[in-house]
């Protein structure tokens, strides 16, 4: 047993350094630190500096620009970025459907869409989720029927994530009903100019509105624009969501909670003393610290011992626990703020915001962060149905 | 990074598994435990023949040169098997505080004996009155002569009731809290003035509170430096803590599998109660806490030779918090998920979680080591 990462390992994260210090666009840090939202020029700057240095793409194969990283390698890259504040890259066209197209995509639709995708022509969202299919995704109902060379579309995506910022949406849809649920199902890439799309924004308990319902009516889309074969889309989706190995326990973010979250407790001050001195409080951060260090360790372990293989249980453990403890920290800084935490201040959140906040510098983004969490322990698959798979796949009940 | 057995360590885990299978079952262990003397000394001297004995100690001296992973290894084993000797009091922490303070003549006396499986010790770091602070000494020594007179109590030493020599924390000078001015001794169980008070653990192992009244020891007796015990006592303790937290992985190991099983052979209306999701959740639960057990078992397992106290201290004392507290839940809902039959003395289940108990408490508690992971990471 080692727990040192291996000498090419260290050279790679200093590699990885070099290059944050010397491409991350500084200002989007800060804005990170400050809890301020990002605009979507500064995802198309962070993107645009990964591109220069050829690693905005890093899972997919070679030939199309990946990395051959190693898990560890894209582990120890994630926490890096995380490190210096910079955003989660936005996972729908490098992450997502990127992979699909390598792996599923007509040779037309990889000279199509990988470019694209790369140098930031087509920003994508996810079409799976609908009002009455959510983590019982295959019983969804947006309906594709054939018509010449076009499909046509109908139904309602909802949940949809950048949607506002996207001009692609790659969806799941049926196109057969005579079959069960998961084998009538297609994957359709669709151009959001095209007549017929609507995109509304649902605005959430955080007070911002990062995701949409996107309503598709009569939407004529090219019949080329089919993954794979017709029918599979499930294949390819189940594909999509398994193959996001990295990332999946957010280790790296969590790290940068804890500083952000030990700041906090050093700053404000209860009995005449800061806060981190307080036992009672020290003992939840301690268990935080402990848990996210069991967390860092388990993921360590999956990487170590799976490697390129299916992660398996092991995913949903941390997904599971991953997601709890994104919550915890939101939670224990929010209480840590104290009263200052209660004004709802939206304006201060905004980049280009002038005017004078509540409270301590910290205190502003607190609730609408601890609201925005929540939303971790259900997207990507709930920690119910994360549970579910735990006792099907490892415990066989 | 690698988080896997070596060739090694698989090799003395499978013999160390074929070992106490082959020596244990439910029957033998109670009959141990209620009518025996609380250990079985053919399984000790099968220890000796293996090897396990010399495990950690310097190959000069007839061992292995292994590191607390090895330790770990064996520990789980133990655990999973419910082992009764006295693994951890003699060679984990008598071991470590003769190899980290003891004198040559000290170390090739007492290690050779060891290591032939002809000693067993133990070691005394809390008193009745001290909880888990092992600095709240009051057992005194006071010089006379060449030698020195020992009195005082110590309570709940794991091993006590087996052990020949037994190493006691002993205030020489300073304050009754204060770190400085302890020292170590090792007194012989039988010397004139010490008395004990044996009894069975929760889970069957022998414990003792240590009496001793006017017992005089030579100044040979002295185990490190006089005075300044402070920083091997933390060491021992961190050390032993490390191989009971992997003891208690084993036991872990052994609740969850029981538990499964049950659930895919109890049948309730009609079918095994493990189709029943409430349950099954509960059964995930278990499964997530103990990978996440493991993995902070195998990082104090790393730590726990090193030097640097507060690196050392902090992966200890995170997981015997972590491992207190989710071994702890997982445990009540092991008993939940049998229903009554988990409530049978006869069953075998309350054997591992009664196991687990010793290693949540001994050393300190949850709450003693939250304090103490707090203190080592927050106040600088």
């Amino acid at each position: 047993m080692d727990l040192n990462y291996s000498a090419e390992e260290e050279a790679f994260r200093q590699e990885v350094r070099t290059f944050l210090k010397e491409k991350f666009p500084q200002d989007i840090g800060d804005k990170t630190r400050a809890g301020k939202r990002y605009s979507n020029v500064d995802n198309g700057r962070w993107q645009a500096a990964l591109y220069a240095n050829g690693w905005d793409v890093p899972s997919w194969p070679v030939e199309h620009g990946g990395t051959n990283w190693t898990p560890v390698q894209a582990d120890i890259f994630d926490e890096e970025c995380f490190a210096v504040g910079a955003p989660r890259m936005v996972p729908f066209g490098t992450r997502l459907v990127g992979p699909v197209i390598t792996n599923f995509g007509s040779d037309a639709q990889k000279k199509k869409y990988l470019p694209a995708i790369r140098n930031g022509d087509h920003f994508w969202c996810q079409g799976f989720s609908e009002p009455g299919a959510g983590s019982d995704l295959a019983s969804l109902k947006t309906r594709a029927v054939l018509d010449g060379d076009e499909w046509v579309v109908n139904g309602q995506k909802t949940w949809t994530s950048s949607a506002q910022y996207a001009n692609w949406i790659f969806c799941l849809v049926r196109t057969n009903t005579e079959v069960k649920n998961q084998e009538g199902i297609s994957f359709l890439l669709i151009d959001m100019a095209t007549p017929g799309v609507t995109v509304r924004p649902i605005v959430l308990i955080s007070g911002e509105a990062p995701v949409n319902e996107v309503f598709l009516e009569d939407v004529r889309v090219p019949k080329e624009n089919l993954v794979g074969e017709v029918d599979m889309g499930w294949t390819y989706a189940k594909f999509l969501l398994g193959n996001e190995r990295t990332g999946i326990a957010g280790v790296g973010a969590g790290k940068a909670d804890l500083v952000e979250l030990k700041r906090i407790a050093r700053v404000e001050r209860k009995n005449g003393k800061p806060m981190i001195e307080d036992p009672l409080f020290q003992a939840r951060l301690s268990r935080l610290e402990i848990d996210l260090k069991a967390l860092e360790l388990t993921n360590m372990r999956m990487l170590s011992e799976v490697g390129d293989g299916n992660p398996g249980a092991f995913a949903s453990m941390l997904k599971i626990r991953g997601s709890e403890l994104q919550q915890r920290f939101s939670e224990l800084q929010m209480e840590a703020t104290g009263a200052y935490a209660l004004p709802w201040q939206q304006g201060p959140l905004e980049a280009d915001w002038n005017g004078k906040a509540v409270g301590p510098d910290h205190a502003a983004p607190r609730a609408p962060l601890y609201y925005d969490r929540r939303k971790t322990t259900i997207y990507g698959g709930s920690t119910e149905v994360q549970k579910n798979i735990i006792t099907k796949s490892l415990l066989g009940l | 990074m690698d988080f896997g057995y070596s060739e090694e360590q698989v090799l003395f885990s499978n013999s160390l598994q074929k070992l106490l299978s082959d020596s244990y079952n439910v029957d033998v262990r109670r009959a141990l435990v209620e009518d025996g003397p609380g250990y079985s000394e053919d399984v000790w001297k099968a220890f000796a023949e293996m090897g396990l004995l010399a495990l950690p100690f310097p190959e000069d001296m007839g061992g292995f040169d292994g590191t607390s992973v090895d330790t770990m290894v064996v520990a789980i084993e133990l655990g999973r098997h419910l082992a009764l000797e006295p693994y951890v009091p003699t060679v984990v922490m008598a071991g470590s505080a003769l190899k980290l303070a003891g004198s040559d003549a000290q170390k090739t006396d007492l290690i050779a004996k060891i290591i032939s499986g002809d000693l067993k010790m133990a070691v005394a770091l809390t008193e009745p009155g001290s909880r888990f602070d092992m600095a709240d000494v009051t057992t005194r020594a006071v010089a006379n002569g060449d030698d020195y007179i020992i009195s005082g109590s110590k309570s709940v030493v794991l091993g006590g009731d087996l052990a020949d020599k037994i190493i006691v924390s002993v205030r020489t000078s300073g304050d009754t809290r204060s770190e400085d001015g302890l020292t170590l001794f090792i007194v012989d169980a039988n010397a004139d003035g010490v008395s004990r008070e044996t009894y069975s653990l929760l889970d069957g192992r022998g414990g003792a509170d240590i009496h001793l009244e006017n017992v005089r020891v030579p100044a040979s007796a002295v185990l490190g430096t006089l005075d300044q015990a402070w920083s091997v006592m933390e060491h021992v303790a961190d050390q032993a803590s490390a191989a009971l937290c992997a003891e208690s992985l084993g036991a872990f190991e052994k609740v969850n599998e029981l538990t499964l099983e049950y659930l895919k052979v109890r049948e309730q209306f009609g079918r095994p109660i493990g189709k029943f999701q409430v349950l099954q959740h509960h059964m995930a639960d278990m499964v997530i806490e103990y990978e996440h057990a493991r993995s902070l078992v195998c990082q104090s397992s790393m730590k726990a030779d090193s030097e640097d106290a507060a690196e050392r201290g902090k992966a200890v004392s995170s997981t015997k918090v972590y491992l207190g507290e989710g071994g702890h839940k997982s445990c009540q809902s092991a008993i939940q998920l049998h229903g009554g039959i988990g409530m049978t003395a006869e069953y075998e289940l309350g054997d591992f979680v009664k196991r687990m108990a010793i290693s949540e408490v001994l050393f300190g508690d949850v709450d003693h080591h939250l304090v103490r992971f707090g203190k080592l990471s927050y106040l600088d």
